[in-house]
C-alpha cells in the first residue's frame, strides 16, 4: 500500500550542482548548493516545524515556525529561506526555539476555531500537527478579542469550500495558484490582522478567474480550502497510484480510497508527466465512474427499434459472436471490423486489434486517432522516422522559444499549459499560430511575442512562409543538416521554400497574416536559442494535416531544433491513451510498433505467436468502414469505448452507416449516441476498475491500477477476451501483465517494458529496450530513427471547403477546459456547472450583420447539415470565422462538419467548414429528430429494466 | 464503395506528390501510398472505375498515370 501522506521536504529540490556538507543536530548531511536548511534537515529525517512552506512552492518565510539556530550566527533565521552552506552547524531544537515556536502557534490558534474533532481535516491538518509538535498546551488570548471565527464560507465551487475562519494566511494557496497553476486568481486582501485570502476582487470562487485546478486546495495546510468529497466522506484509508483517464498529458494521481470508494484524487508529486499538478477534470471530475447512468448488465436486441433485453454475459457474447460469424459466412470474411478505444489501456488496445486480426481474420481495425493525430503518425514517420513526439514535457524547462500551433493548451492540455506558462514567466518567448486569440496569447503574466492569426486552412502556407524566411535570410543550421539529414531531399526543399510564391509577402493574401509578423516569428524561432514546437488538432484536422506535420518537421530539422532537450516537435495528443492505442497496432495497415502489415517478417512473428495466418493487405479505416457499410459490403462492427455518432464528422452519414449494419456491438460505460444504434451492449469498465498502462503524448507508459472491482463484473480486457473465446479464438490471460509480456516480446520499442519495471521506475518513455533500458526521454539524439532526416516538399493547396456566397463563414471547432471530448464522462459530473452547452463564438461584425446578439439562438448551416446553438459574440474570433465545441450531443456540431479529410490518412477536416449563420427561433430539424430518437431509445432501455 | 469519394481521395494523394521534382518517383509514391493505405476493395473499385470510364473517370493526369503505370501493385484480392 502507498503512503497516504508523502514526505514534505518543505522547499523544492535544487538541480544537482555543487554539493555542500554541513551538520544538522549533529548529523552530517550533504546537499546540492542552494538547498534550504529545512530540506537538508528532512533529507536526514529531521522534520523542522513549518506551516507556510511546502515542497511544491518556493519558500515564503512568513510563519516563523521553522526557526533554527546556526552556530556562530546571531538570531534565529527561518530554515525554509536560509540556504545550506558548507561547514554550517545547525540546531533545530533548543528551549529558546521551543518557546518561540509555542508563541507563534499560540497566536495562530487564538484566531482559529477549536472544532478539531468535527473538522474535515482532522487527522490530516498541518496546524493541528504543529500544535502537537511544538507542545502547545494553552492559549492565553481567549476568543473574546477580534477574530474571524464567524466569517462566512464560500461554497460556490462545486468541488471545494473556502472557510475563511480557518485560514492562517500562510499564502500557500496564493503561491500555488501563481507558481504551479499560473492563473493568478488569488490574492491576500487587506493587511495585518485583517488580511484574508481573496479570489479576484473579493469574489466567490465561481465568479473569479479560478479554473478549479485544485492546486490551492492541495497546498492549504488547514481545512480552509477543502474538497467537498472529503467533507462528505471523511479521510481515506489507503492510496493507489494511477494515471488520469482524460487527456494526453497523462497526469499521475494518488487515488485516496475508503473501502471501494474514491474519497479524492490528488495529483502525485512523483508523477513525471505532471510533477504534482492536475486540472479540474482529473482531480475532480471522476464522479461519472459511479453515476447512476452506468449500464451494468449486458443487453441485446435484434433491431434498433426493439426494446433492449438484459441478459447474462455468456448469452450476450454468444449472440454477438454468432452474429459476427453469420455475417462473415454470408458476406465474406472482410465484412466485419472494429474500433479500438483510445480511452482503454494499452493491454486492452492490443487485445482488440489481436482479436480483429486473429479471430475476425481481417485488418479492419482502427482507432479514434484516425480523427485526431493520424497525420502526426504519418508525417513524423516520413520525416524523422518515428510516429511520436520527440520530447518529455520537462524538456520545456530548457526551451527559449516556444511555438504553439493549432493547439489551445490551457483548455485542452491544462497541466502542460501550466508548465509552458511557468517557462514563459521565466523569460522564454512564445509564438502562437492560431485563428483564435486563445488564452495564451494574452494571459496573466504570459503573452505571446507573436500571434499569427491565420485564416483556417492555411497552416501549410504559413509554415512554408516561415521556412522561406529561414532559408532566404541565411538562418539555416547548415552543419546540422549536412551531418544529420538527407541532403538531396534538403536541397529540393530549400529550392522549393525559397520560391517567391512561398514568401510571407506572397502568402499574406491567403493566410491573412502580415508578412512582417511572419518574418519576425521565423527569425525568433530560428535564432532565439532552443526552439520547441508544440501542436494540436488545429494542425492535423485539415485536408493538408499531414502536409503541415511534415512542414513542421522540415522547419525543426532545418534549424537544428531536434535531438536535445528544450527543442523538438511535439504533438499534444488528445485522449489519455491515443498514443498507446496507435503504438499497439490499432491502425488497419500497421502491426504493433508501427510495422506495416505487408512486412512479411513482422507478420510471421505475429503469426507464429498467435497461431493464425494474417492478411497482408491493409484493412478499412473508420471512414472507409462507414462508406463500405452504406455501400453494403460492411455489416458487423465491434465498437469499444468510442462514440462515433457524436465524435465523427458528418453525423447523418455515420448514422446511415450504422443503420445499414446488421450487428453493431458497443462496449461502453453509458448508453452513448452510438449505443442507440447498437444490437449488443457490453458494459465497459472505468479506469478505476482495472490494471494496465496508458501512454501519454510524451511516449510515457504509466501504470493504471485497480482501485475498485469492475462494476459490471468484467474489466474491458476480460470482455474482449471473452468475445474472442466466444468466436472460437482462445485467449487466456490471467492478468494484463501477461498481455504486456506478449507486447514486449513482439514489439522492439517495448522490449524492456514490464509491469514490474513500471512499478520500480514509476513510468517509462518508449523506446525501452537493451539500448535504452530505462526508456528514452529525448528522441533522435545522435541520429534520426529513420537514419537521415528526410525533407519533403510541402506545396500549399487550398482546401475544397471554400467560402461561397451561400456559405460565407468558416466554422472551426475546439475544446473547453471543463468538458472532455464528447462529454460522456464530464457531462455526468459537476463540471456541467462550468459549461453546460456548446456555444457558437462569433465576431461582433459578423453577428451584427446577421442581427445576432449575445445569447441568441443561431442557426448554422453547411452543405452537410444544420443545427442551432446559442451565440457568444466575442472579439476572440476574427471576422469571417466562427467557432464551437462538440461536448454535447444535442449541439450537433458534427452534423455540420463534412467528410473532407486529410489526403494521407483520412483524418477529417473538422477545422474548416464553410457555413452560414442566421438568427433563428427554434432547434433545427435534425435536433428535433435526434431528440425524438433519443427519447425512444431511453424508453426501450426502461423497458429492458422493467 | 462511393467511387466519387475514392477518386477525390486519390486525387488528393496525387496533389501532394505532384510537387516532387522527380516525376517517376512521384508516380511510384502515389501508387505506393494507395497500395499501403487502402483496403483491397477500395483499390478494386478505383480500378474498375478506371476500366469502365478510361480517361473520363475524373482522376487528375498524374494520378491516372500513376495508377496505370503501377496497376499491378494495386491489384489485390477484394
Ligand atoms: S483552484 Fe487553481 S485556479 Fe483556482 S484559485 Fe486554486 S490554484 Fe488558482
Ligand atoms: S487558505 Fe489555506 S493555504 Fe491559503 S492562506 Fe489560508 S490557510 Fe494558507
Ligand atoms: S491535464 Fe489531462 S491528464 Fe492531467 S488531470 Fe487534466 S485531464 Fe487529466
Ligand atoms: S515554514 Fe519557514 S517561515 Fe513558515
Amino acid at each position: 500500500m502507498n503512503q497516504l501522506v508523502d514526505i514534505d521536504y518543505g522547499t523544492p529540490a535544487k538541480p544537482a550542482a555543487e554539493q555542500v556538507s554541513l551538520e544538522i543536530d549533529g548529523v552530517a548531511v550533504s546537499v546540492a548548493a542552494g538547498t534550504s536548511l529545512m530540506r537538508a534537515a528532512m533529507q536526514v529525517g529531521i522534520a523542522i516545524p513549518k506551516l507556510c512552506a511546502t515542497d511544491s512552492l518556493e519558500p515564503f518565510g512568513s510563519c516563523r515556525l521553522c526557526l533554527v539556530e546556526i552556530e556562530g550566527r546571531r538570531g534565529t533565521p527561518s530554515s525554509c529561506t536560509t540556504p545550506a552552506e558548507a561547514g554550517m552547524r545547525v540546531r533545530t531544537q533548543s528551549p529558546r526555539l521551543a518557546a518561540l515556536r509555542r508563541g507563534v502557534m499560540e497566536l495562530y490558534i487564538s484566531d482559529h476555531p477549536l472544532d478539531c474533532l468535527t473538522c474535515a481535516a482532522n487527522g490530516n491538518c498541518e496546524l493541528q500537527t504543529m500544535a502537537g509538535v511544538v507542545g502547545l498546551r494553552e492559549v492565553r488570548y481567549g476568543d473574546a478579542g477580534a477574530n474571524h471565527l464567524d466569517a462566512a464560507k464560500d461554497e460556490s465551487n462545486p468541488y471545494f469550500t473556502y472557510d475563511p475562519a480557518k485560514c492562517i494566511v500562510c499564502n500557500r494557496c496564493v503561491r500555488a495558484c501563481e507558481e504551479i497553476q499560473g492563473s493568478f486568481a488569488l490574492t491576500i486582501d487587506g493587511r495585518g490582522f485583517a488580511s484574508r485570502v481573496s479570489p479576484g476582487q473579493m469574489q466567490p470562487f465561481m465568479q473569479s478567474e479560478c479554473v478549479s485546478c485544485g492546486a490551492c486546495v492541495q497546498a492549504c495546510p488547514t481545512a480552509t480550502l477543502m474538497e467537498k468529497s472529503v467533507i462528505e466522506k471523511g479521510q481515506a484509508e489507503r492510496a493507489v497510484i494511477t494515471t488520469c483517464a482524460y487527456c494526453g498529458v497523462g497526469c499521475s494521481f494518488k487515488a485516496e480510497v475508503k473501502g471501494n470508494e474514491v474519497v479524492r484524487m490528488l495529483p502525485y508529486k512523483g508523477g513525471q508527466a505532471n510533477e504534482g499538478h492536475s486540472c479540474v477534470k482529473g482531480r475532480f471530475a471522476w464522479g461519472y465512474a459511479t453515476h447512476a447512468d452506468r449500464i451494468l448488465s449486458p443487453m441485446i436486441r435484434q433491431t434498433i427499434s426493439d426494446p433492449w433485453r438484459e441478459v447474462g454475459w455468456d448469452e450476450a457474447l454468444a449472440y454477438a459472436a454468432g452474429e459476427f460469424r453469420r455475417i462473415q459466412a454470408e458476406y465474406g470474411r472482410n465484412s466485419i471490423g472494429g474500433v479500438v478505444s483510445s480511452r482503454c489501456t494499452n493491454e486492452e488496445a492490443y487485445l482488440v486489434q489481436k482479436m480483429i486480426r486473429a479471430a475476425f481474420g481481417n485488418n479492419n481495425v482502427d482507432t479514434c486517432a484516425r480523427v485526431c493525430h493520424s497525420p502526426t503518425g504519418y508525417g513524423l514517420k516520413q520525416t524523422l522516422g518515428e510516429a511520436a513526439g520527440t520530447q518529455a514535457f520537462k524538456s520545456i524547462e530548457k526551451s527559449d522559444v516556444i511555438m504553439v500551433i493549432g493547439a489551445n493548451p490551457t483548455d485542452g492540455h491544462p497541466v502542460f499549459a501550466s508548465r509552458l506558462k511557468r517557462r514563459v514567466r521565466q523569460g522564454a518567448k512564445l509564438i502562437v499560430i492560431d485563428p483564435r486569440r486563445i488564452d495564451l496569447v494574452a494571459g496573466p503574466h504570459v503573452y505571446a511575442q507573436h500571434h499569427l492569426k491565420l485564416r483556417p486552412g492555411t497552416n501549410v502556407a504559413v509554415m512554408n512562409a516561415l521556412a522561406h524566411v529561414v532559408v532566404t535570410e541565411g538562418r539555416l543550421a547548415e552543419q546540422f543538416v549536412q551531418a544529420r539529414c538527407d541532403t538531396d531531399s534538403f536541397e529540393q526543399w530549400r529550392q522549393f521554400v525559397a520560391r517567391p510564391e512561398n514568401s510571407p509577402e506572397a502568402t499574406a493574401a491567403v493566410t491573412g497574416v502580415p508578412a512582417e509578423e511572419v518574418r519576425a516569428a521565423a527569425r525568433l524561432y530560428a535564432t532565439g536559442g532552443n526552439g520547441a514546437i508544440y501542436y494540436g488538432l488545429g494542425v492535423t484536422e485539415h485536408s493538408q494535416g499531414s502536409t503541415t506535420v511534415i512542414a513542421i518537421a522540415n522547419l525543426a530539422m532545418a534549424t537544428a531544433n531536434v535531438g536535445r532537450e528544450g527543442v523538438g516537435v511535439n504533438p499534444l495528443r488528445g485522449q489519455n491513451n491515443v498514443q498507446g492505442s496507435c503504438d499497439m497496432g490499432s491502425f488497419p495497415h500497421e502491426l504493433p510498433g508501427y510495422r506495416h502489415i505487408s512486412d512479411g517478417a513482422t507478420r510471421a512473428l505475429f503469426e507464429q505467436r498467435w497461431g493464425v495466418t494474417l492478411q497482408a493487405e491493409p484493412g478499412l479505416r473508420i471512414p472507409n468502414m462507414l462508406d463500405a457499410a452504406v455501400d453494403g459490403s460492411f455489416k458487423g462492427f465491434y465498437c469499444q469505448g468510442e462514440d462515433i455518432v457524436q465524435s465523427d464528422p458528418n453525423t447523418q452519414h455515420v448514422v446511415a452507416a450504422l443503420e445499414a449494419m446488421q450487428c453493431v456491438v458497443v462496449q461502453d460505460l453509458f448508453l452513448t449516441e452510438t449505443a442507440n444504434y447498437a444490437h449488443v451492449f457490453l458494459p465497459g469498465s472505468s479506469f478505476l476498475e482495472k490494471d494496465g498502462t496508458f501512454t501519454n503524448a510524451e511516449r510515457r507508459i504509466a501504470p493504471v491500477r485497480k482501485v475498485m472491482p469492475p462494476k459490471a463484473g468484467k474489466a474491458d480486457w476480460e470482455v474482449t477476451m471473452a468475445l474472442s473465446n466466444a468466436l472460437g479464438y482462445p485467449m487466456r490471460y490471467r492478468h494484463p501483465a501477461e498481455i504486456m509480456a506478449e507486447i514486449a516480446a513482439l514489439t522492439p520499442s517495448f522490449a524492456g517494458v514490464t509491469h514490474e519495471r513500471l512499478d520500480t521506475l514509476g513510468s517509462i518513455q518508449w523506446p525501452c529496450n537493451a539500448q535504452a533500458p530505462d526508456g528514452t526521454p529525448t528522441m533522435h539524439v545522435d541520429g534520426f530513427v529513420r537514419g537521415k532526416g528526410r525533407f519533403l516538399i510541402t506545396q500549399y493547396l487550398p482546401t475544397d471547403e471554400k467560402v461561397t456566397r451561400r456559405f460565407p463563414l468558416l466554422l472551426t471547432t475546439g475544446r473547453i477546459l471543463s468538458q472532455y471530448n464528447v462529454g460522456t464522462q464530464t457531462r455526468r459530473t459537476e463540471n456541467l456547472r462550468f459549461h453546460d452547452q456548446d456555444l457558437l463564438e462569433i465576431h461582433p461584425h459578423d453577428a451584427e450583420a446577421r442581427g445576432i446578439a449575445d445569447g441568441d439562438c443561431a442557426g448554422i448551416e453547411s452543405r452537410a447539415g444544420s443545427t442551432v446553438l446559442r451565440a457568444q459574440v466575442t472579439e476572440r474570433m476574427q471576422p469571417g470565422v466562427v467557432y464551437t465545441t462538440f461536448h454535447f450531443p444535442e449541439s450537433g456540431a458534427n452534423v455540420i462538419t463534412t467528410d473532407n479529410s486529410d489526403w494521407a490518412t483520412n483524418c477529417p477536416e473538422y477545422k474548416v467548414t464553410a457555413v452560414e449563420v442566421s438568427r433563428v427561433a427554434q432547434p433545427s430539424t435534425w435536433q428535433k429528430a435526434r431528440q425524438r430518437f433519443t427519447d425512444q431509445q431511453l424508453a426501450l432501455l426502461v423497458r429492458a429494466r422493467s | 464503395m462511393n467511387v466519387d469519394k475514392l477518386i477525390r481521395m486519390a486525387n488528393q494523394i496525387g496533389s501532394f506528390f505532384e510537387a516532387m521534382p522527380d516525376r517517376p518517383q512521384a508516380l511510384q509514391d502515389i501508387a505506393l501510398h494507395i497500395q499501403r493505405s487502402w483496403d483491397p476493395r477500395m483499390r478494386a473499385a478505383l480500378l474498375a472505375e478506371l476500366d469502365s470510364r478510361p480517361g473520363t473517370e475524373g482522376l487528375t493526369p498524374i494520378v491516372g498515370e500513376a495508377v496505370r503505370t503501377h496497376r499491378k501493385s494495386l491489384e489485390g484480392s477484394p
